[in-house]
């Protein structure tokens, strides 16, 4: 059992930062709309506080380790031009996607789509963390605060959803691999 | 009467939050998403300014249009910052404002949306 360095990479952008963060999404609105609501039942315990505020910095570090490990490592490899006389299309994912009319729309709509949308994520949610960080449980008495908040996390969450859809597309008709290959274990 | 001038020392809270603070994070991330729908745009349709973009040659002009726009927020939000933090403001309209350039930046990032430009 092997994996390529680069199909590593892939691995950990996608299901590792982007993955979680997907997962971590639902945590923050169901907090965010129950236990700050106006109308929510009991104070909000500093305890419970402390907690949204740092999963909050968590799900903005993993939305930032998300595009900035997609841009920057994973980005490049995918679209790479083959050196003159290379005729081997699987190494080069861009290439290789667009050399045939069934797979050129996952370039032109999910890839075009995916390296945009994607950067909506980490700037709703350091707004919506720092929001919370800065006003905590008196999100209660700012309502407005609160439902734009809201509505940027679920902007966050379908810019993340989109971005995780379409990676998840193109790993499959066009996976980036290579570099060096590590070794996991012996099959039988 | 020690009391008394104790108390009379201390500041009554009468200063609450404000929602300047929330506004400017608020607004100033609308207009980082929309800048980041609009350069996206910029940069892949006027030839002469693509290269400029390129701030990272493997990533090519998605370096700079990403960099662009998150410079622009952050300094979008720091000058909102001071200008509001102690204010209160008409949150509505900042909110839909927000929502507005949120809504702009995800049609500006659909690929049939952008080929229309």
């Amino acid at each position: 059992m092997e994996i390529t360095a680069q199909g590593l990479w892939t691995l950990i952008h996608g299901m590792g930062f982007g993955g979680l963060y997907l997962l971590a999404c639902s945590g923050a609105l169901v907090e965010l709309y129950h236990r700050y609501s106006p109308t929510g039942e009991g104070p909000v315990s500093s305890r419970d506080e402390s907690f949204l505020r740092a999963y909050l910095i968590v799900m903005s570090a993993l939305a930032w380790l998300a595009v900035l490990s997609g841009t920057y490592i994973i980005y490049p490899w995918y679209r790479a031009v083959p050196p003159a006389g290379t005729s081997i299309a699987a190494a080069f994912p861009q290439l290789l996607l667009k050399s045939s009319p069934s797979t050129s729309g996952w370039h032109s709509l999910g890839m075009e789509w995916k390296e945009h949308v994607a950067w909506l994520t980490p700037i709703s949610i350091t707004m919506a963390a720092a929001v919370v960080l800065k006003y905590g449980h008196n999100l209660r008495s700012h309502p407005q605060l609160r439902a734009a908040v809201l509505c940027f996390t679920v902007v966050s969450f379908l810019a993340a959803g989109v971005a995780c859809f379409f990676g998840a597309m193109l790993v499959m008709h066009a996976p980036v691999e290579g570099g060096r290959v590590i070794h996991l274990m012996d099959g039988n | 009467m020690t009391i008394e001038k104790r108390e009379a020392k201390i500041p009554a809270n009468t200063d609450p939050l404000t929602n300047g603070s929330g506004a400017a994070a608020i607004l100033s991330a609308g207009i980082g998403a929309f800048l980041l729908g609009l350069l996206s745009i910029v940069a892949d349709k006027v030839a002469s300014l693509k290269y400029l973009f390129v701030f990272y040659q493997p990533t090519g002009p998605l370096s700079g249009v990403t960099t662009m726009a998150i410079v622009a927020w952050l300094l979008a939000w720091a000058i909102l910052e001071m200008r509001w933090r102690k204010r209160n403001v008409n949150l509505t309209r900042i909110s839909a404002a927000a929502f507005l350039l949120l809504g702009l930046s995800l049609l500006l990032t659909f690929p049939p949306i952008a080929e229309l430009f």
